[in-house]
């Protein structure tokens, strides 16, 4: 049983059909990139996989370690293992980091029937993790993602990853807004995660992030659809000739 | 269907109905005989024993109310009141004369317990995390002062506070026990005549709390009154008077809860504050009575007049309120900045839900030089509620150099409810600097599923986004209360009880 099967899928949006049929399959413990020009239906995939509202499914289905994904209310995802790292992370004023995180770990343990971290326990784990990301500990007394740079937030969500070890990673373009040297901490951070449960799907435009995380299977989507997957030489192929030649296909 | 469409189906379906302290005690009482008249006015003063003087008083203002007609000026609305038909007065009947805490009625002493209120001198809440570079919070005490219905049931700590010289009673035994304190200051902050509620209650008022604390006193602890109101057909007209003399601090705090019943029930409290040169009154509110099921049946009307008077140079006097509750909300604590270099703040946050209505805000009266005003509202309304932010802030002609900070900002959640903003402003001189800001926004959908995406249910993700919100008056809030005002906060927006 693979830990993830799109199969199919159609969305719409407003009434304009988003996504014409895409079909995915990921395995635990493989790296996924997905690449694809704007506008292509990549966060959109994505928003629907964490079950944001406001899509509507017309066709298709979503299993996730073979259970009915759609049918399933958000939150509950979550609680499963689905972890969406998004595009562009909200602020949440006057709610403390730590506060959210730990609201939202004990949460996620609760519709596990798993018991509440200890104060010190979960401080400790947050620190630990804190620390490997080089996210300093004021940054965690702060609002969530309130006044954060861009590369701030990014890392936030990475952490939160780290935290909340979820079994299917989603990365919505972790890599936009990020220096060079945030991107190989928020990398590492990733890297550190791969483990032969764990499956990640990493959306992005640019090759570069991939030498960081290197992806087992590379997919092109186009017009709401994966117009082509291969290796990760696929990227780079990508890289040099753009994707004018998927257009077609598509 | 859109995260906010949900929110706010669910909120609708919330409620209200699931209040959590609409219990009521199967208790016998003692009752004035149903309307108002000077019969009743005297009933209640014989009830209290009081002397001649303080009758006179109360019948003053009985004739003078006969004179004056409800106010009509807030955004509220709610069908004509008989004043015939309720009962002034109801005491819980005691099963003899109560010299201590073990004799009091123990169905009392259990409908505090379910409240969640010790009345058993106990040091309260062990184990809350103490705040950054505050002591250790499990020795902290609280003395408590609990009325139910029109009496006074219990008083807790009072023989500590009195050895620091703290004066703190209910207020039926100061007029006996401290005439010349009271005398000195009853209505001289909210004088009888002053508006149709505040007249009726210095009519018919029949408990409260007293509170002096005398020159350069420092009040040893937290000083509580919680008002339960649990008789039908019965007004609750309580009286509280705090007077801080030179130099003295005192923090109070005050909690509301009411039984759940179909009809609504009229409350309409008189609290006046004074603080003389160089004290400091911090008043704090949690406002809990029964707001109404979904249909807004029953609930609550309260209709309540606070006001602070810094009689003193550097005086200081700080509202914070946390209103849930209420069908009906009237309420402006107010301060009165006489003395120069005086400091009035409002810190509010008043949520609505179902068919609440809340009118609530504040005044600020500059007449010192160089005093200084703070106001900051937090407005949530939900369901089909109604919710109102209405202040003034004035300058007097001598109140050079007078300065106020106003932030009112208001958070919408569904589309069928309404947030206002009524700002007065008013300066008589040039050097007055006042400064105001307001925003109104609906609560974001992508805020919301953010919070759901990390594990968070929908309910939970309204009350953590609220919360947020609101910190900044919450942070205001002794500790004890700021944990229970964001557990209310996320009640009274979620449904999900106890
Ligand atoms: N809520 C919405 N309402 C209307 N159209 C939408 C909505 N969300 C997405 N779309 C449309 O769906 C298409 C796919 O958008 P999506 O954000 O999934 O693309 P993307 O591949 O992630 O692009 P990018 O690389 O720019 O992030 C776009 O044409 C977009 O305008
Ligand atoms: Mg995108």
């Amino acid at each position: 049983m693979s830990l993830l099967e799109v199969k199919n899928l159609q969305v719409r949006v407003e009434e304009r059909e988003i996504l014409h049929g895409l079909t995915l399959t990921v395995n635990a413990g493989e790296v996924h990139a997905i690449m694809g020009p704007n506008g292509s239906g990549k966060s959109t995939l994505s928003h629907v996989i964490a079950g944001k509202p406001g899509y509507e499914v017309t066709g298709g289905e979503i299993l996730f370690k073979g259970e009915d994904l759609l049918a399933m209310p958000p939150d509950e995802r979550a609680a499963k293992g689905v972890f969406l790292a998004f595009q562009y992370p909200v602020e949440i004023p006057g709610v403390a980091t730590m506060t959210f995180l730990r609201t939202a770990l004990n949460a996620q343990r609760k519709a596990r029937g798993e018991g509440e971290y200890s104060t010190p326990d979960f401080l400790k784990k947050v620190r630990e993790v804190a620390s490997s990301l080089n996210i300093p500990q004021d940054m965690l007394r702060r609002g969530v993602n309130v006044g954060f740079s861009g590369g701030e937030k990014k890392r936030n969500e990475v952490l939160q990853m780290a935290l909340f070890q979820p079994s299917l990673c989603i990365l919505d373009e972790m890599d936009s807004g990020l220096d060079i040297d945030a991107l190989r901490v928020a990398a590492d951070g990733v890297n550190a995660l791969r483990t032969p449960e764990r499956a990640m799907v990493v959306i992005t435009h640019y090759q570069r992030l991939l030498d960081y995380i290197v992806p087992d299977i590379v997919h092109v989507m186009s017009k709401g659809r994966v117009v082509k997957s291969g290796g990760k030489e696929l990227a780079l192929e990508l890289e040099a000739s753009g994707y004018a030649q998927f257009e077609d296909a598509a | 269907m859109p995260a906010v469409q949900e929110t706010v189906d669910r909120v609708r379906r919330v409620d209200v109905d699931q209040y959590r302290y609409g219990f009521e005690t199967l208790i016998e009482s003692d009752k004035a005989p149903k309307g108002l008249s000077e019969d009743t006015v005297r009933f209640i003063s014989a009830k209290k024993s009081e002397p001649a003087w303080m009758l006179e008083w109360r019948l003053e203002a009985y004739r003078r109310w006969l004179t004056m007609t409800e106010p009509a000026w807030a955004r509220v609305e709610y069908p004509k009141i008989d004043y015939q038909d309720l009962y002034y007065y109801a005491a819980p009947k005691p099963k003899k004369q109560v010299s201590s805490l073990d004799e009091i009625d123990p169905e009392i002493l259990k409908t505090y317990e379910k409240l969640g209120i010790p009345l058993r001198e106990v040091a309260m809440l062990e184990g809350v995390e103490p705040r950054p570079g505050e002591a250790d919070t499990a020795r902290r005490k609280i003395a408590v002062d609990a009325v139910f219905d029109s009496v006074s049931v219990a008083t807790t700590f009072k023989e500590e506070l009195m050895k620091a010289g703290v004066i703190f009673m209910p207020i039926s035994e100061a007029i006996r026990e401290h005439p010349d304190l009271v005398k000195q200051y009853l209505g001289s902050v909210v004088p009888t005549s002053d508006n149709f509620f505040a007249t009726l209650n210095s009519a018919v008022f029949s408990d409260g709390s007293f509170v002096y604390v005398p020159p350069g006193v420092r009040c040893p602890m937290e000083l509580s009154t919680y008002f339960r109101i649990n008789e039908r057909n019965t007004g609750q007209f309580e009286r509280t008077l705090i007077i801080a003399d030179k130099g003295a601090y005192v923090s109070y705090l005050e909690g509301c809860t009411a039984p759940q019943r179909d009809e609504n029930q009229l409350h309409a409290a008189v609290v006046e504050l004074v603080a003389l040169d160089d004290a400091e009154i911090k008043y704090s509110t949690v406002q809990n009575w029964y707001p109404g099921n979904s249909e807004g049946v029953g609930g609550i009307y309260n209709f309540v007049t606070k006001r602070g008077d810094c009689r003193g140079d550097n005086a200081k006097i700080s509202w914070t309120q946390v209103e849930t509750g209420s069908a009906i909300t009237w309420k402006y604590p107010s301060c009165i900045l006489r003395g120069d270099n005086s400091r009035g703040e409002f810190y509010s946050i008043a949520i609505s839900n179902g068919y609440q209505q809340v009118d609530s805000g504040t005044k600020m009266i500059h007449l010192g030089r160089n005093t200084t005003s703070r106001i900051i509202s937090k407005g949530i309304a939900a369901g089909k509620s109604q919710n109102t932010y209405r202040g003034l802030v004035t300058a007097h002609r001598k109140a050079t150099g007078a300065r106020n900070f106003t932030a009112c900002d208001s958070l919408l959640i569904g589309d069928q409810c309404g947030a206002h903003t009524v700002p007065y402003v008013e300066a008589k001189n040039s050097s007055a600097l006042f400064e105001h800001e307001a925003t109104t926004s609906k609560i974001s959908e992508d805020v919301l599923f953010y919070c759901i995406q990390r594990g968070l249910s929908q309910e939970e993700a309204v009350g953590l986004v609220v919360n947020g919100f609101v910190k900044d008056v919450l942070q205001q809030l002794p500790m004890e209360f700021a944990v229970e005002a964001q557990k209310l906060i996320s009640i009274s927006l979620e449904g999900s009880v106890g």
